[in-house]
């Protein structure tokens, strides 16, 4: 933590806080359309993040029934390769994301209008519009709702870890020893479950915030629906000068950052690796899928072109035989 | 054989050529969605190293689903035009088509899942999911039994 709370900040941030609350109240699930223009986003003020760690400590709060609780010891792996990944013993890992550590703060130091400044961060599962590891996820235990939360079923999840692999900031954490797969073939397939932050989805399912956003003291954080939190997110970088990430990501994210310096810069000064997501410019993943998926709506109606073209050719050589028989 | 016979017979044997590939391709693609081809060392001998990228495996399987989509969509029409005044399906060519059917509208299903705005509700993905790789496991094991045991798609009408 880069430095603590005075008890007098975080009385004046609780009322920002209440007021930011008061301002932006979240709408029910059903009240979300499922076009995915209105899926909820959450917009993160950077320059508001004083690093207090108290979303951090909400979440694992929150969190905490959801935790994994593995069987030692583990099933041996086959091949012995497979690597066991194993936090149980590291749960107060709070500088970065982990099974049991699904928000964590980033720090940056750079420089802001000729001063340098540590900048902090929350990172945590990005809520991708279209979302990779739910489309890849090949047993469906990763999903996604109209409102645009998209989480993994821990009931579900073999542990493969392909959502780390296809998301474009490896956001999930695996651990090794729980879940479905000690049911099945534990040690030829699956490795535990994979984790990462469903935006508190049973809270935002009953009308409340996740746990993250109301817990904060300077209110950096805003949820609504993903068409008012984009111009939000304009309309503060326009007024501070300030740069947007999230917005077009990966072909657009639900969680939307407004930082006072460029995000190259700060991607280059945050500490990267696994489990310390990136804050470069990130291609849609699903781009190419998308567009072969045009090809095959047409691959159809070009085949009937083709079986009607030979069908024609038939009739008429089949005429033209007759032709042939009568002049004969 | 006619000149005009065996052009028809080549072209047949490119169809059941194409055919074949294309239903190996996806077969071959759609496994590796699952993460076994790293863990179990086939993506690490030389010119295997794809089957391990999960972009590349769904880009082949979309590219492959195209190809089996005007292929059948094509031997349907054909067969409805043309060939079935001469030819029917036979009860296992019935059969394979009935399971292929299933295949095919599950993948469908989950190609417009996999769209942008399109989620689908967390059981019926999975539904899809079981369906579309069960079927698959089916359809290879009763073309196998079908292809040893002799038995066409079609019979003389």
């Amino acid at each position: 933590m880069p430095e603590s709370i005075s008890r007098r900040s975080f009385l004046k941030g609780g009322v920002a806080a209440a007021g930011s609350a008061a301002a932006l109240a979240l709408p029910s699930a059903a009240a979300v359309g499922s076009d995915g223009r209105n899926q909820l986003a959450t917009l993160l003020d950077i320059r508001k993040c004083i690093g207090c760690g108290a979303c951090v400590e909400a979440c694992r709060q929150a969190n905490r029934s959801k935790a994994p609780d593995p069987e030692k010891p583990f099933p041996e792996m086959v091949p012995p390769r497979v690597p066991v990944e194993d936090w149980s013993d590291k749960q107060e890992v709070r500088d970065r994301l982990t099974p049991y550590n699904l928000l964590f703060i980033q720090q940056a130091e750079v420089e802001v209008d000729g001063k340098k400044k540590t900048l902090t961060i929350p990172r945590r599962c990005m809520h991708c519009v279209n979302p990779p590891c739910v489309n890849l996820c090949p047993w469906g235990a990763a999903r996604q709702y109209k409102n645009g939360i998209s989480r993994i079923d821990y009931d579900v999840c073999l542990g493969g870890s392909k959502c780390r692999k296809v998301c474009p900031w490896h956001i999930p954490q695996r651990q090794t020893g729980v879940g479905l797969y000690l049911d099945i073939m534990p040690s030829f397939a699956g490795n535990g479950v994979m984790y990462k932050c469903d935006r508190c989805h049973e809270r935002v399912a009953k009308g409340e915030k996740p746990a993250c956003i109301t817990a904060c003291p300077t209110g950096v954080q805003q949820i609504g629906p993903r068409a008012d939190i984009i111009a939000r997110a304009h309309e503060l970088a326009d007024k501070t000068g300030g740069y947007i990430y999230g917005e077009t990501e990966n072909g657009g994210t639900n969680t939307i950052y407004v930082s006072p310096v460029p995000f190259e810069k700060l991607d280059a000064a945050i500490e990267k690796g696994p489990g310390r997501p990136h804050l470069a410019a990130a291609a849609n993943s699903m781009d190419r899928a998308e567009n072969l998926t045009a090809a095959m709506i047409i691959a159809p109606f070009a085949a009937i072109a083709a079986a009607s073209a030979k069908f024609y050719g038939y009739m008429k050589s089949g005429q033209s035989d007759k032709n042939q028989g009568k002049a004969s | 054989m006619s000149t005009r016979t065996h052009v028809i017979a080549r072209k047949g044997r490119m169809g059941s050529y194409a055919y074949g590939l294309t239903l190996f391709l996806l077969a071959l693609t759609g496994f590796a969605q699952m993460p076994i081809f790293k863990r179990y060392y086939i993506a690490d001998i030389p010119g295997f190293g794809w089957l391990a990228e999960f972009y590349t495996t769904h880009f082949l399987h979309y590219l492959a689903a195209t190809a089996i989509l005007a292929i059948t969509t094509y031997v349907v029409a054909e067969y409805l035009l043309v060939t079935r005044r001469y030819q029917r399906l036979s009860p296992t060519g019935v059969a394979r088509a009935a399971i292929l059917l299933g295949i095919i509208v599950s993948g469908i299903l989950l190609v417009i899942r996999n769209s942008v705005f399109v989620p689908f509700s967390p059981a019926v993905v999975t539904v899809l999911l079981l369906m579309h790789m069960g079927l698959t496991m089916v359809f290879l094991l009763f073309a196998l039994y079908c292809k040893l045991s002799c038995r066409p798609w079609t019979a003389p009408v």
